[in-house]
């Protein structure tokens, strides 16, 4: 009886002979419902990989992956200038999926849309405009009777990637904005509330609430969201469509890793921005070629699951340039 | 105080039986194994937090503002926000818990007092995650509308009550924290109340005391290290409390007066910015905000220790 349990043991390792491949990864949260469905439709394809995700934020998704601890990380960001040097082995961003940050509220009895400039955003962000009916806004919403309630502004809490895409969409929009921009700034007004879920609950449950959130959040719930002045001077409605038209700047000129923030496209959603995988260069033959696949796989087949999911999936001409980026990474034989 | 000797009473260690030795030096291991965990993750905190001391100084706990953008950092905002929440609940529950705990073990018939038990262990039972959205959803509302908006109205003048209607914030805060925290505070004293002997509880009566005097002077005079070292267990377990007070508290680092605007507690800006910290300056300034929260507890729950262990033994004696 006890040599049975022993043997037991030994089980796992009988069934090694074709093992299936474990591919670790981690990083941002904000992906990880796509992300999660396709490492499950992937096993699908591909039965021999099993791949593992930890949504512990992107920051942390970067500092494991510098210190050489995962097999893949990813970022609602790309990595900073110090970030890259510090770590050993060169690094590729790939792009996987589009989102965009969308302004909502809670405002009873208004129906249509309010239309926001950048300039009138940042004044609520930063606490000078504090009245829904404050003759900036009323100028931009003709036709809305505003109520003269407070604006309650409802921020994330937690360091985020939509933060970051927020602040710096004000940063570069608005040349006295002073509150700064990243994952994680001080909000001069306003509660926090922590997560995507934490902003939901308060702006459902605060009557003049203002708020910015990931899309996905707010089409789930069905939220309104405003229309918001780009750079060629029209309202936009955040739509599949209208953040995937900001995208489609990117080509061989321009490299998706730079931001696609305040896009000059005539159709296009201002606040965008796109969500990385990240990988080594350099990678072993065994493992490299099993994250290449899957990626291709993620680049091509893998965008149909995007929006039913809430989110946007690529535009052509980044998939060109994200596939041949893929062609780039070199494997090696772990012998050598 | 005399510390209880542990092997006093036993054969020394080498007349005893060779199984009986492993036994004891495995335990003993296991045992150590504790402290060596608890000394590890003060190292480790430590070393984590030196870069943020370094760079700020003592006056990192002086300084209110918390501004990753800028880089400067202070815990000032984080720790007046956690002693005014946890003490706010602290006046909430302590009345309460002590109320609770007299009823259950002293006056409430046993049909009745049993299922009241029950509640209080349930309510210790659910996770804080659960009470945090109960707070959102339900608490803060209420909060808004008819409380705040009567205390704005009537007693704006004071700066406790001044600020917009955000519904969730100090007072949202304080109230769950005190849900949270009454039967943590009712179970320690209902077993303070217990070690009373009933021997001096019948001596009180037996003088011609009315049931109140009797409570009043030989449970709650007698119990009072017990229930002040109970209040400080309740204030510990206030001050570590994590995603409830996040959901409900706001998140903004400020110094207000006001119970209505939101604050930060040291255990949520963890919560909130640990994951997500880039610069190497952040992370370690949020480690400093952890030393500072270890300490402070570490404190707290020893004192408390003390004090309830002290009740004990008094009456043990005898």
């Amino acid at each position: 009886m006890k040599y049975t349990l022993l043997l037991l043991l030994f089980i796992p390792f009988a069934f090694s002979a074709d093992k299936p491949s474990l591919i670790n990864g981690a990083g941002a949260t904000f992906p990880y419902i796509l992300y999660s469905k396709w490492f499950s439709e992937y096993s699908k394809v591909d039965t021999t990989v099993k791949i593992n995700y930890r949504s512990i934020g992107s920051g942390g998704g970067i500092r494991q992956l510098i210190k050489g601890t995962l097999d893949f990380g990813a970022s609602d960001v790309p990595m900073k200038e110090y970030e890259i040097k510090k770590s050993k082995k060169p690094i590729v961003h790939i792009p996987t999926t589009l989102s965009a940050v969308v302004l909502t509220y809670n405002l009873e009895n208004i129906t249509q849309p309010l239309h926001l400039t950048s300039a009138v955003i940042a004044q609520i962000f930063d606490g000078r405009i504090k009245k829904w009916n404050d003759p900036q806004l009323t100028a931009l919403n003709k036709n809305i009777e505003l109520p003269a309630q407070d604006i309650i502004v409802v921020y994330r809490a937690d360091g985020s990637g939509t933060t970051a895409v927020f602040t710096e969409y004000l940063a570069k929009t608005q040349e006295d904005w002073k509150v700064g921009y990243g994952k994680s700034v001080n909000w001069p007004v306003g509660i926090g509330g922590k997560g995507n879920e934490g902003v939901l609950g308060l702006v459902q449950k605060t009557p003049g609430a203002f708020a910015y959130m990931g899309m996905g959040y707010a089409m789930n719930q069905k939220l309104p969201t405003a229309h918001v002045k780009n750079q060629a001077g029209h309202f936009i409605e955040p739509t599949m469509s209208s953040v995937q038209e900001s995208a489609k700047d990117v080509g061989p000129r321009q490299s998706y890793i730079e931001s696609i923030v305040n896009s000059k496209r005539e159709k296009a959603y201002p606040i965008s921005s796109f969500s990385y995988l990240l990988v080594y260069k350099e990678m072993e033959e065994s493992i490299g070629h099993v994250i290449i696949n899957f990626i291709q796989w993620a680049l091509s087949d893998g965008q149909k699951f995007s929006e039913p999911l809430y989110y946007v999936p690529l535009p052509e001409n980044v998939i060109t340039q994200a596939k041949s980026a893929v062609k780039n990474i070199q494997l090696k034989n772990a012998s050598s | 105080m005399p510390l209880p000797k542990l092997f006093n009473s036993y054969p020394k260690i080498k007349e005893i039986h060779i199984s009986d030795r492993l036994f004891f030096h495995i335990l003993q291991i296991l045992a150590l194994l504790v402290l060596a965990a608890f000394a590890a993750l003060v190292l480790l905190i430590f070393l984590e937090s030196i870069p943020a001391l370094k760079k700020f100084g003592v006056s990192f706990f002086f300084n209110p503002e918390w501004d990753s953008w800028k880089e400067d950092f202070g815990a000032l905002a984080m720790v007046w926000g956690t002693f005014i929440s946890s003490i706010l609940a602290l006046l909430i529950a302590v009345p309460i818990s002590i109320g609770v705990a007299l009823f259950l073990n002293e006056l409430a018939p046993v049909w009745l007092a049993k299922p009241l038990n029950f509640c209080l262990e349930m309510l210790a039972a659910i996770p804080s995650i659960v009470y945090g959205l109960w707070g959102l959803f339900v608490l803060a509302p209420i909060i808004r509308s008819p409380i705040q908006e009567f205390l704005g109205k009537y007693f704006s003048f004071l700066p406790f009550f001044k600020g917009p209607q955000y519904g969730i914030g100090m007072m949202s805060a304080a109230v769950v924290l005190a849900i949270m925290i009454i039967p943590t505070i009712s179970s320690i004293c209902k077993e303070v109340f217990r070690s009373i002997p009933s021997s001096h509880k019948e001596a009180v009566l037996g003088i011609g005391a009315t049931k109140w005097e009797m409570l009043k002077t030989a449970v709650l005079t007698g119990g009072r290290a017990g229930i002040i070292g109970a209040c400080i267990m309740g204030l510990g377990r206030a001050l570590g409390e994590t995603m409830a007070v996040t959901m409900v508290i706001g998140n903004k680092p400020s110094l207000s007066l006001s119970l209505f605007e939101p604050a930060q507690t040291m255990a949520s800006i963890l919560a909130n910015q640990y994951a997500e910290a880039d610069s190497a300056l952040h992370l370690s300034s949020l480690t400093a905000v952890a030393l500072a929260l270890f300490i402070i507890s570490l404190i707290v729950n020893s004192s408390s220790f003390i004090l309830v262990w002290n009740t004990q033994k008094k009456f043990s004696r005898g």
